[in-house]
């Protein structure tokens, strides 16, 4: 047998390339989705432990799974356990529902909790307790009728003259700073209100949450989380441009009612049941796109950005700064400095805003 | 199935506009089949309108666009996507996206809402790199090309969806004079290579007579004049049409007719 001559070199075919690349975009997609669920999981059950008295995972666990543990079965069971899943399923609700709006609209300022959409459906939810006496279902209802109201309000007002973008953001901030004001002037109406309870509807809370308030946000986000990703693939078509994404076979119309509709249900459930925890939909998107780049849906990656923000910071908040801060604080110290630098940064790359 | 020069799009009786503005009023047209078609007409007389109606991103106040003899406003959007696809005038690239991906988007009528990528689409895009020349680009960010490499760069995305008929919206806009040539060259290979049916709207008339085996002259809302560029292409009709004093001569590069505008400070 002849030996063979290595075969000449041949240049890989395009196609391979292609793949290549594709391959290499999902694999980092998938890495940097699987570390933040990973990251979520293990934020969530620190959570869990730690406290004025500390427990193993162990017993975290058995609490989990339904068994007796002594001790840990109230502090975890039923008072750590409620706020824990909470704060995962409103920060998840959170950030879907701000990476929906900002890629929707194409700008990372037009999450809802800038162009006043949190702050209806907040303000909504303290009417409907304070002057209608509500709890419950009947809250996050009235939320989110509220923030569909305010959501159709702002694109009523921006619609005319035809540009929509920097229009429907600026519009956005003035209703937000109008419903702010109309929060603060019920909750100074409402005597009995300690300053805990106020911070809850001014900038979010987790403070004395119990399963009454967190089982409707945990349905919330079983219900319109596939929703949302399911229209993931449309409403990144979206981002081509309406004529671009409709001559590619996309419904726009259809695609981008039903994403409104679902998001700010999810945004309007997660609000009745913490208040607007600050800037969490604002930051959750950009944070997802900074770590998995430009490929793959961000729906996925900002709901679990948007669930680990909520968790560190209710646990720095909790615990790290000596006072017991209520969540929204801390996310709010961490969002307003981002917000800054957005807008200095499209300010200098001559953008309109 | 797909085969390209079959393919046939025909108008009757449109009439189209926005809210209480009607642009188009009973334009009839028949798209001839395998050819490269451009669209001319002074600004705001309805071409881009015609586009969009005929890519079904603007109902019709009446009449039919026929594609294959079914009206395309009846068609489900991803079938109709298949077979007819649209370049608009300003499309957005989402910042950062890679050339790769963005050729990609093109595949999405091609693709079923839960399906894998496949082998399919990765084919269709190495195609569409290579024929419009941005191999070499494909993992470079959109962003940073030069206007007419991303010009390359969106119809490599419009051939990846790999349609019969190709409309496309002012296609050499911004792009300087060998940029808009290079762009014109690459549609005439696709239309040689392939027989895809190309449609475009054009503002240089020269341009479109040389390229262009169809010419359209559009005047408020309906055609004023249509068939080959030679007899398109006349003093009159640049009178009718743009309100302009010309002279038509012979091209010498490619025998078809040449306008010249003649302006207020010369004598024809």
């Amino acid at each position: 047998m002849t030996t063979l001559e290595p075969a000449p070199a041949r240049p890989p075919r395009t196609a391979t390339l292609v793949a290549a690349g594709r391959r290499r975009r999902a694999r980092r997609w998938a890495t940097v989705t699987g570390t933040l669920a990973v990251l979520v999981v293990a934020v969530f059950v620190v959570s869990l432990m730690v406290g004025r008295t500390f427990y193993p995972p162990g017993d975290v666990l058995g609490v989990i799974l339904g068994h007796d543990v002594s001790g840990a079965d109230f502090t975890v069971g039923r008072l750590r356990l409620p706020r824990a899943v909470l704060a995962l399923v409103a920060g998840a609700g959170f950030g879907l529902a701000g990476v929906t709006f900002q890629t929707m609209l194409r700008n990372p300022l037009a999450s809802p909790d800038i162009i006043g959409i949190s702050a209806g459906a907040s303000a909504a939810a303290t009417f409907a307790i304070v002057v209608l006496s509500l709890d419950g279902t009947s809250v996050s209802v009235v939320a989110i009728v509220a923030g569909l109201g305010v959501a159709l309000l702002i694109y009523l007002l921006s619609r005319r003259g035809g540009a929509v973008g920097t229009r429907l953001i600026l519009i956005g901030i003035g209703i937000d700073a109008m419903l702010d004001s109309a929060t603060a002037y019920l909750l100074d109406r409402a005597a009995q209100w300690d300053l805990q309870e106020a911070m809850r509807w001014l900038t979010g809370s987790l403070n004395g949450s119990t399963w009454r308030e967190t089982v409707p946000v945990v349905l919330a986000l079983l219900v319109l989380g596939p929703v949302l990703l399911a229209s993931a693939r449309g409403l990144g078509m979206l981002q081509l441009g309406d004529d671009t994404a409709a001559a590619l076979g996309v419904r726009v119309e259809r695609t981008r009612l039903v994403a409104v509709v679902a998001a700010v249900a999810l945004l309007a459930f997660a609000t009745a049941a913490t208040g607007p925890i600050a800037f969490v939909a604002f930051l959750a998107g950009p944070i997802a796109a900074r770590l998995v780049g430009s490929s793959g849906s961000l729906l996925l990656p900002a709901g679990l950005v948007g669930a680990l923000l909520v968790l560190v910071a209710d646990l720095c908040g909790q615990f790290a700064l000596g006072t017991r801060y209520p969540v929204g604080v801390v996310t709010g110290v961490l969002g307003a400095p981002y917000l800054l630098y957005l807008i200095v940064r499209t300010h200098r790359a001559g953008g309109s805003l | 199935m797909n085969d390209p020069a079959t393919h046939s799009l025909v108008i009757e009786g449109l009439s189209a506009g926005y809210k209480d503005r009607t642009v188009i009023e009973g334009l009839d047209l028949l798209v001839p089949p395998g050819r490269i078609t451009s669209i001319v007409g002074a600004n705001a007389c309805g071409k881009s309108t015609l586009l969009r109606s005929m890519s079904r991103l603007l109902a019709p106040r009446a009449g039919h666009v026929l594609l294959d003899g079914a009206d395309v406003h009846a068609m489900p959007a991803k079938q109709l996507a298949r077979t007819l696809g649209l370049l608009p005038q300003s499309p957005i690239a989402p910042e950062g996206i890679t050339v790769s991906d963005l050729v990609g988007r093109g595949r999405h009528p091609h693709q079923r809402l839960l399906a894998r990528w496949s082998r399919e689409d990765d084919e269709a895009v190495a195609d569409a790199l290579e024929a419009t020349g941005t191999v070499e680009l494909a993992d470079r960010p959109v962003d940073e090309l030069s206007g007419g490499q991303r010009q390359r760069v969106w119809i490599a995305m419009a051939l990846a969806q790999r349609t019969g008929i190709l409309l496309l919206d002012e296609p050499t806009t911004f792009l300087d004079v060998s940029h808009q040539v290079e762009v014109l060259d690459l549609l005439t290979d696709l239309n040689r290579d392939r027989g895809t049916t190309i449609v475009m709207v054009l503002h240089d008339l020269n341009l479109a007579a040389r390229y262009s085996e169809h010419l359209i002259a559009m005047a408020q809302g309906s055609v004023y004049a249509a068939g080959e560029p030679a007899d398109v292409l006349t003093p009159d009709m640049v009178e009718a049409v743009f309100g302009l004093t010309a002279k038509i001569i012979d091209d010498p590069v490619s025998g078809r007719p040449l306008m010249l505008p003649v302006g207020r400070h010369h004598v024809s």
